[in-house]
C-alpha cells in the first residue's frame, strides 16, 4: 500500500497511520466504558428484584443531587442496588481490571504470550496464605488480614517460581511454565492439607475460595481492594515503555537503557499485589488475565500503554457480564464465577490457540 | 573531547574454565571504522558484549568517555552507545517502524525528542527499511530483520555504534549499503566498532582491523597491514591468498583452495 507512494513521502505516512491508529484506539476506548456503563445498568437491574432503567437512572442522579427521574418503586430496591448490587459491580470492575492488567503485565515481563498469573502460581500461592489465615484464624490486621496474607502469599510464590525458573542470568519461559506447574501442584496440596485441618466453617470458607465469587462483596471489601488495585495499574502504566523495549530481548532492551532485572522485580511485585488483591476477596478467577489480553492485542496491537488501558476496561468489562450471567443464569442460585470464567475461558483460549497458529505460524 | 569513546584496559574473562578473552587492551577512537575480525570462537562476539556492558569482565576495565562502565547510568549509557546484536527476535508482532522507533526510548523527555520522527524516517530510508514499516518485524526475512534493527541502532543516533555481524544474511548490495553507512558515520565524528566474518569487506571498509585469535588481540593496525598471507593462514588454520584487485587495488583476501582440490584430484 505504501509502496507505491514516492520515497520521501515515507516521514509523511508514519504520521497518517499514527493518527489512523489513534483514531481506532478512541473508538476502541469509546467503546469499551459505553460497553462497561451499558453492563452496569442492566447488572443493577437484573436479579431475582428486577429495577427498570429509569428507576435505576433516577437513583444514581437522586445520589449525585439532581433530583430527577423515579426512585426504585420497589420498597427494598434502593437498599438493594446501593449495597448489594453496586458494591458488586465494583468489585467486578476492580478485579476484572486488576487481573487483565497483571496478565498483560506478565506476558510482557516474560516476553511470552503463555505467561498468566495463574500459571506461575501467583494465584494459588495467594490462596494458600489466605487459606491459612482461614484456617489459624489470623486477625493481626483486622479486615486487612486476608489480603496481606494473600499478597504475601503471591508474591512468595511468584519470587519462588521467578528466582526457580532462573539460571545464568537469564529465565528460561519453557522451565518458568514447568516451575509454575511444580509449584502450583504443591500448592494444590498444602490448600488440601488446610481444608483437612480446618472445621466446617473453614473449609467453607475455602471452597469458596476455589470456585471464585463475587457473591457478598460489600463496599468495605471494595475499598480495601480498590486502593491496592489502583496502585498496580499505575505502576503498570508507568512501566508501558519499558514493556516495549523488553520486548526486543533482554540484551537489546538494556541497550536502550531498561534495567532489565530491576523492572522485572517491580513489575512481578505489581502482578503479585494485582492478583492478590483480585483474589483476597472473590477466590480464584481464572482466565481473564490470560485470555483479555490476547483479545485486546488483536485490535490495539502490541504496544503496552494502550494494551493495559484497554485490558483493565475489558477485563472490567468481562467480569461485570460474568458475574450478572453468575447470579441471573439460574433463579436464586449463585454460580461460582470462576467456574463460569474457566468454562467459558478455556475453551475461548484454545480457538485464541487455532488461530494464532493459523495467522502467524504459532507460538515460538 | 578525546579521540578515545570507548577502551578496554586489560580485560579478561572466562566461561566457566574456558578463558575467552585474555589481557584485551584495546581502543575504540571516534572518526573510525575498527574492525574485529577472527575465526570462530576467538572471542570476538564476547569481546562487543564487554564493550556494550553486557558482560563484566573478570578482571579489567572497560571505559567510555573515560569513565568506567559500572560508573553509567543504563539511560546516560544508550544516549552514548547503540548495539545491534546477532540475534534479532521480538516476542509480541510490533509493526517495524515501531521496533526502529524504539530506539529513540533514551531520548524520551529531553529536547532531542523532538527529532524522533525525523530520525526515524531517516534511519528507515538509509536502510532501505521504509516499506516494511507497516509489517509485523517478527514476519520480516532474515535480512530484513538485520536492516531494520541496524535502522533502530541508526536511529539512536549515537556517537558509539558497536555492531556485531551488521552484514550476516545480507544480500552484497545490502552489504554494501550497511558498512558505507557506518562508515558515514564514523567519518561525522561516531567511533563504530564493527564484527565481520568477510575479510575483504573488512579490508575494504575499516580503517583500523583487530585480528583476534584465542582471546587475544594477535595483531591490530590498518588492514593492509595486519592482513598478510602468512599471518592469516596461521590464525584460521587455512591456506589464504591476500591479493590486490587490479584495478581498483583493494586487498582481496581470498581461500587458497590448491592443495584441498589437489587432495580431491588424488583421491
Amino acid at each position: 500500500m505504501t509502496a507505491v507512494l514516492p520515497a520521501p513521502a515515507a516521514a509523511v505516512v508514519v504520521p497518517t497511520a499514527e493518527r489512523k491508529r489513534r483514531r481506532r484506539m478512541a473508538v476502541l476506548y469509546a467503546g469499551l466504558v459505553a460497553g462497561l456503563v451499558a453492563a452496569t445498568l442492566v447488572a443493577g437491574g437484573s436479579g431475582q428484584l428486577t429495577i427498570p432503567l429509569d428507576e435505576i437512572l433516577g437513583s444514581i442522579a437522586h445520589r449525585v443531587g439532581l433530583d430527577v427521574g423515579p426512585l426504585p418503586s420497589h420498597p427494598r430496591g434502593e437498599f438493594t442496588l446501593w449495597n448489594v448490587r453496586f458494591s458488586r459491580i465494583a468489585m467486578a470492575v476492580v478485579v476484572g481490571a486488576s487481573l487483565a492488567v497483571a496478565g498483560a503485565a506478565m506476558q510482557g515481563v516474560f516476553g511470552n504470550p503463555l505467561a498468566e498469573p495463574s500459571v506461575v502460581g501467583v494465584s494459588s500461592g495467594a490462596a494458600v496464605a489466605a487459606g491459612a489465615a482461614i484456617v489459624f484464624g489470623l486477625r493481626f490486621a483486622g479486615d486487612w488480614s486476608i489480603p496481606v496474607c494473600a499478597f504475601l502469599g503471591g508474591l512468595v510464590t511468584t519470587l519462588l517460581v521467578y528466582a526457580l525458573s532462573r539460571s545464568d542470568g537469564r529465565t528460561e519461559v519453557v522451565t518458568l511454565v514447568l516451575t509454575g506447574i511444580a509449584v502450583n501442584a504443591v500448592a494444590g496440596a498444602l490448600l488440601a492439607l488446610l481444608m483437612f485441618l480446618g472445621d466446617t466453617q473453614a473449609r467453607e470458607s475455602i471452597v469458596f475460595w476455589q470456585l471464585g465469587s463475587l457473591n457478598g462483596s460489600r463496599w468495605t471489601y471494595v475499598g480495601v481492594v480498590a486502593p491496592l488495585a489502583v496502585v498496580g495499574v499505575v505502576i503498570a502504566l508507568a512501566s508501558a515503555r519499558s514493556l516495549d523495549l523488553l520486548a526486543l530481548g533482554e540484551r537489546s532492551a538494556r541497550h536502550l537503557g531498561v534495567n532489565v532485572e530491576a523492572l522485572r522485580i517491580l513489575l512481578i511485585v505489581v502482578v503479585a499485589l494485582l492478583t492478590a488483591a483480585a483474589v483476597s476477596f472473590c477466590g480464584i478467577v481464572a482466565f481473564v488475565g490470560l485470555v483479555v489480553p490476547h483479545l485486546v492485542r488483536m485490535v490495539t496491537g502490541p504496544g503496552h500503554r494502550t494494551l493495559l488501558v484497554a485490558s483493565a476496561l475489558a477485563g472490567a468489562l468481562v467480569l461485570v457480564c460474568a458475574d450478572t450471567v453468575a447470579r441471573t443464569a439460574v433463579a436464586y442460585t449463585d454460580l461460582p464465577l470462576g467456574m463460569l470464567t474457566s468454562l467459558v475461558g478455556g475453551p475461548f483460549f484454545f480457538w485464541l490457540l487455532r488461530r494464532t497458529r493459523r495467522t502467524a505460524g504459532g507460538w515460538a | 573531547m578525546s579521540r578515545t569513546a570507548l577502551a578496554t584496559l586489560g580485560v579478561t574473562l572466562s566461561y566457566g574454565h574456558r578463558p575467552v578473552l585474555d589481557s584485551v587492551d584495546l581502543e575504540v577512537r571516534r572518526h573510525e571504522v575498527l574492525a574485529l575480525v577472527g575465526p570462530n570462537g576467538a572471542g570476538k562476539s564476547t569481546l562487543l558484549a564487554v564493550l556494550a556492558g553486557d558482560l563484566a569482565p573478570d578482571t579489567g576495565e572497560v571505559r567510555l568517555e573515560g569513565r568506567p562502565l559500572a560508573e553509567w547510568r543504563l539511560r546516560a549509557m544508550a544516549r552514548e552507545r547503540a548495539v545491534l546484536t546477532q540475534e534479532h527476535r521480538i516476542s509480541f508482532p510490533f509493526p517495524a517502524a515501531d521496533v526502529v522507533r524504539m530506539g529513540r526510548a533514551p531520548w524520551r523527555g529531553l529536547p532531542e525528542e523532538d527529532e524522533d520522527d525525523l530520525a526515524v524516517a531517516e534511519a528507515m530510508t538509509a536502510t532501505d527499511t521504509e516499506r516494511l514499516g507497516g509489517q509485523p518485524f517478527s514476519l520480516l526475512s532474515g535480512g530484513e530483520k538485520g536492516r531494520t534493527s541496524f535502522a533502530r541502532a541508526l536511529a539512536q543516533r549515537t556517537g558509539v555504534l558497536l555492531l556485531d555481524e551488521p552484514t550476516a544474511a545480507l544480500d552484497i548490495g545490502h552489504q554494501e549499503s550497511v558498512l558505507a553507512r557506518a562508515r558515514a558515520e564514523s567519518r561525522r565524528g561516531a567511533a563504530v566498532v564493527v564484527v565481520l566474518h568477510d575479510l575483504s569487506l573488512a579490508a575494504a571498509w575499516a580503517d583500523r582491523v583487530a585480528l583476534l585469535h584465542h582471546g587475544r588481540v594477535t595483531a591490530e593496525g590498518a588492514p593492509a597491514d595486519v592482513f598478510t598471507a602468512p599471518l592469516l593462514s596461521l590464525v584460521y588454520d587455512h591456506p589464504i591468498d591476500v591479493l590486490t584487485h587490479p584495478a581498483t587495488g583493494e586487498l582481496l583476501v581470498l581461500p587458497d583452495r590448491r592443495a584441498c582440490l589437489a587432495r580431491e584430484e588424488t583421491a
